[in-house]
């Protein structure tokens, strides 16, 4: 086992195989994020100073669109809702995304219709699965209601219309339509796995278990950190299965940022909220992704 | 080629190879273990299937039936008319030819950027994990941070960049925004991918000569299925549902299919047909799911990764 | 990789064809139901009559989709020939930027000053005396739908305007009837509250807030009033579970709850589920008390495009939109009120018909589209929203956070 992890720790050619290919190879990639991410950004961070309300203009006003931005109680519900879908849906989704490829890769039969059938909300639009979740969860002809006329009279299961547990509601539907995705990552991780580190621990008399969480999944780091990034992008990115199953409500009770941003800057028409709004986000992004890059590539020996 | 055959050969021969790779078989069709896998399986499947039976059945019945409210009632009487409708009759504005209209536009639209953004990616990937080189790492992780973006915020950024190049409303400006928004996700997807490979593999063929391109097309992509597979659901299932960039960056007349849906769906004045609603959107997802059950096939097990240490 | 250019190339072959033919124009709008389109299509036969082209660009959602194609379209330098918008503050920013057609002088020629009716219609497409818009239609939002139905099941007269509808309320609660259907959709309460401004504050406090922007009114007495008003339609919409305004009207149309306060669009649904009006639903225009309606509606602005072949076809458009011909054919498919005052609509119905009377009478307002900023108007939706779901926030409390908007408006 620690040979394997050393040798694909320490032995990753660096610079051993400078190569003109590679760099040319790379240009598109420095292109995009030169001008299209760091170009956009830059834009955006400039642009959250000003007056801007339909058209952008360069109409400096200093940090009154901050001042905005932090005296509203909409994005302070936003920030709210966003570190509790966050944090539930990242465990969610890494829990039930791994058990069920692993399920999967059990060598059982009908894998194909059981990936697909985990796969396939990923697939649909959600301005109407959207709208399906909100008629399963609405108390008048939804799960309530069957629950009751079965004869549970005091159910009650209302998500999207209670204040207090909406944001839970809107989760429901995310994992629905997010963990197939990330079954599927796994799903490719374990299928990279070595066969022979199956076959080591059975031989030793570990539990499948013990090799799931001691051995399967510290090698399958890179895949959960591409996974990782995928899902916290997805609660950043969160605005369509929003808008769709409860458009900020009730009330104002699951508003997001990124709905925030997007209602500022074409419903409000005032681009310049928008920008401050997007600002903090990415601020907030850069102040999770840094230590990481940091991590990643800093200590390079890192084992 | 020749290491690789050389390692197969020694994959053939390693002994217990045949004998399947995970934990102990399974001996009976009914033992705890089974009950315990699909039982878990199954009870997920509903989960994820329960909004699908709604909008089936939903979209099976009548206007008048809808009315009714009962969402879980199968139909009392079956009519295939909201499918007819949302493939061939729906007006959306002057065009009454349903989702059929915006089809090929999709096609034209998602074959060039999946088959693009995938190549780009993965050759960035493929340099990130094994050819690193001064810099790199700086430009991945803004790559990464592109990730987070929201997109609604950078389409004016990108409407002067498409401006600049004079594809401003073209297809290949289309093309373009797609490829450049899904760089990141499957840049990472990749690199982290490649990074697993091990680097015995890599170092033979260099020995052997082989250059980037020679080891990225013989030992890279035949090892990589599974995660082409990934990466195939990820950008099918972007660009064929994206709507946005769809209807912001070109003209009606090669507006995707997404438009027609949207324009079925979102009518904010007028009558909701919610059953031609559910008919639209299962129509405009058999797409990525006829893709996802086909590629399924190649969601194999990574054939070289035993081989290295035989 | 052949397959691949090919497909490229047949798409950019594609995309230069559509440039050829100069008299195309290339119309945005969000109107793509059946009745809608159904209108549109009206003004697409009467403009390719004039030997031009209409080709159709229909987007739906509304502004919120619309803004960002428009000005991505207008800075990318390919703008469309012509496009729908809200008239009224909307479009300002497009305009002052030298970005849209002037269309004063064929307005002056054909003297659409004595024709539209009302002149406000005109006013919010005028920006410092020039005219940029072809105002087309009217919508009102100040209607009270009643179900015939749930009022019969819970043994009380059909209420004939508002103070009546709140004191049935008990009884149709314990008729098991939900008093008030109320979407959940932010614009929605908005909607309500403009409603219940007009029909229990009445014109002078309306004006005196909406018009003037005076702050002391907005936290006056006769203010007050509405907002208690505002506290009853909230305990009357409790436990109204439904998102959209349709699935609102449905519930009226199905007699499950009493009624909605919703725009005069909500007409299409009670014609679809063939009920009539009068026997089986009634309608009260500003709640029965100030018979007042706003005029928003929807009206059309031309980019300033390069070709000049193309504005001459963008002036006969704008032209054709006002004629007496299309705002007939249009507006009786659309179920809106005309712009004119010199046109007979015998076809209307007898909602459509009061919507009418008080249009001659000239009880109108402004719509908040004309008067608000969008700005200022999401922050009204904010607001409204919030308070008819959070049963915390007192209407004293809400009267004040309004009165600060109304305050910091512009």
């Amino acid at each position: 086992m620690t040979t394997i992890r050393a040798t694909a720790a320490t032995q990753r050619p660096i610079s051993l195989f400078r190569n003109k290919a590679a760099k040319i190879a790379a240009i598109p990639m420095i292109l995009t994020a030169l001008v299209v991410f760091m170009g956009g950004t830059i834009w955006t961070v400039v642009f959250s100073f000003t007056k801007s309300r339909l058209l952008p203009k360069a109409q400096f006003i200093g940090l009154d669109q901050y001042e905005r931005l932090w005296s509203s109680s909409k994005w302070g519900i936003a920030i709210e809702n966003m570190v509790i879908y966050g944090l539930c849906s990242l465990v969610f989704s890494l829990v039930i995304g791994f058990v069920l490829a692993a399920l999967l890769d059990q060598k059982i039969r009908f894998e194909n219709t059981f990936r697909s059938i985990m796969l396939y909300p990923f697939a649909l639009s959600f301005i109407v699965t959207g709208l399906v979740w909100q008629w399963i969860l609405n108390p008048d002809f939804g799960i309530q209601k069957v629950v009751r006329s079965m004869g549970w009279e005091s159910f009650s299961f209302d998500p999207l219309n209670n204040q207090e547990i909406v944001i839970y509601g809107i989760l429901i539907a995310g994992l629905w339509q997010g963990t197939g995705l990330i079954m599927c990552l796994m799903l490719a991780g374990l299928r990279g796995i070595d066969e022979d580190i199956w076959k080591a621990a059975r031989v030793d008399g570990i539990p499948a278990w013990k090799t799931y969480i001691f051995i399967v999944i510290p090698m399958m780091r890179a895949v959960f950190v591409t996974t990782l990034v995928i899902i916290a992008s997805g609660i950043v990115k969160l605005y369509d299965l929003v808008v769709a199953q409860t458009s900020g409500g009730p009330g104002i009770a699951s508003e997001v940022p990124a709905k925030y941003v997007y209602d500022a800057m074409f419903l409000s028409q005032n681009l310049g909220q928008g920008f401050a709004g997007s600002t903090m986000m990415l601020l907030a992004v850069l102040i999770v992704l840094i230590p990481w890059a940091y991590m990643e590539f800093g200590g390079r020996q890192r084992d | 080629m020749t290491e690789v055959t050389t390692l197969d050969t020694r994959l053939a021969a390693s002994p217990g190879m045949v004998d399947g790779p995970r934990g102990a078989k399974p001996k009976r069709a009914i033992s705890p273990r089974n009950v315990f896998i699909y039982g878990t399986l199954l009870l997920f499947s509903v989960y994820y299937l329960l909004p699908l039976y709604v909008m089936i059945v939903t979209s099976l019945k009548g206007m008048p039936e809808i009315r009714l409210g009962n969402i879980f009632a199968p139909p009392v009487e079956i009519t295939f008319e909201p499918w007819v409708k949302a493939w061939a009759t729906a007006c959306t504005g002057l065009n009454c030819e349903g989702l059929s209209r915006g089809f090929w536009n999709s096609v034209q639209i998602t074959v060039p950027s999946v088959v693009l953004s995938i190549a780009i990616a993965s050759v960035n990937g493929y340099a990130l994990a094994n050819w690193r080189f001064k810099g790199a790492d700086v430009f991945f992780t803004i790559l990464i941070f592109g990730a987070f973006i929201p997109y609604q915020v950078m389409l004016y950024p990108i409407v002067i960049l498409l401006r600049e190049l004079g594809i401003y409303g073209t297809l290949w400006g289309l093309i373009l925004v797609h490829t450049i928004f899904g760089m990141p996700i499957l840049t990472l997807l990749f690199r982290n991918y490649f990074t697993t490979v091990p680097q015995e593999l890599f170092k033979a063929a260099r020995v052997d000569g082989a250059g980037f391109w020679g080891i990225y097309f013989k030992i890279m992509l035949p090892m990589s299925l599974p995660i082409f597979v990934v990466a195939i659901i990820i950008q099918i299932t972007g660009i064929w549902n994206d709507f946005l960039f769809g209807v912001v960056y070109t003209k009606p007349d090669v507006y995707p299919m997404t438009v027609q849906l949207n324009n079925i769906v979102n009518s904010v004045q007028g009558v909701k047909e919610y059953n031609v609603n559910m008919a639209a959107t299962i129509i405009t997802g058999l797409v990525p799911l006829f893709i996802y059950f086909v590629s399924g096939k190649l969601f194999v097990r990574g054939i070289a990764a035993g081989a290295v240490k035989g | 990789m052949n397959t691949f250019k090919l497909f490229l190339a047949g798409a950019s072959a594609l995309a230069l064809s559509t440039t050829v033919n100069a008299t195309d124009l290339e119309v945005t709008h969000w109107w793509t139901s059946g009745g809608e389109a159904a209108a549109v299509a009206e003004f697409a036969r009467l403009f390719d009559a004039t030997g031009n082209k209409w080709v159709d660009g229909a987007i739906a959602g509304g502004g919120g989709t619309a803004r960002p194609v428009m000005i991505s379209r207008i800075t990318g330098g390919d703008p469309m020939a012509a496009t729908q918008f809200n008239h009224g503050r909307q479009a300002e920013e497009l305009v002052e930027a030298g970005l849209m057609l002037d269309l004063t002088e064929l307005a002056e020629k054909e003297g659409w000053k004595d024709i539209v009716n009302p002149p406000s219609l005109l006013d919010s497409c005028t920006l410092d005396g020039k005219i940029y818009c072809v105002p087309v239609n009217i919508h009102s939002p100040q209607w009270l739908w009643l179900s015939h139905a749930a009022f019969e099941k819970a043994g009380v007269p059909v209420p004939n305007n508002w103070d009546e509808y709140v004191a049935a309320a008990p009884k149709l609660r314990e008729a098991g009837i939900q008093p008030l259907a109320l979407g959940q959709q932010p614009w929605q309460s908005n909607l309500l509250f403009g409603a219940v401004q007009i029909g229990v504050g009445g014109l002078d406090l309306w004006k005196q807030i909406n018009l003037e922007k005076n702050v002391d009114a907005a936290k006056g007495p006769e203010m007050a009033k509405v907002f208690q008003a505002m506290a009853d339609a909230r305990e009357m919409a409790d436990g109204s579970n439904v998102q959209d305004w349709n699935q609102a009207t449905n519930m009226v149309i199905t007699g499950t709850a009493g009624g909605q306060i919703m725009g005069d669009w909500a007409q299409g649904e009670f014609q679809v589920a063939n009920q009539v009006a009068g026997k089986d639903y009634s309608c009260l225009p500003g709640l029965g008390v100030h018979e007042y309606l706003s005029t928003g509606g929807d009206a059309f602005y031309f980019p300033k495009l390069k070709d000049p072949e193309k504005a001459a076809a963008q002036l006969e458009l704008a032209s054709m939109m006002i004629s007496k011909e299309a705002q007939v054919a249009f507006n009786l498919k659309k179920g809106s009120l005309p712009i004119r005052g010199d046109i007979d609509l015998a076809a209307a119905n007898d909602c459509m018909k009061k919507g009418l009377e008080i249009l001659k009478t000239g009880n109108l307002l402004p719509s908040g589209d004309q008067v608000f900023s969008a700005d200022t108007q999401t922050q009204f939706n904010d607001l409204m929203v919030e308070f008819m779901n959070d049963k915390s926030i007192t209407p004293e409390d809400a009267q004040s956070r309004y009165a600060a908007i109304v305050e910091s408006a512009d």
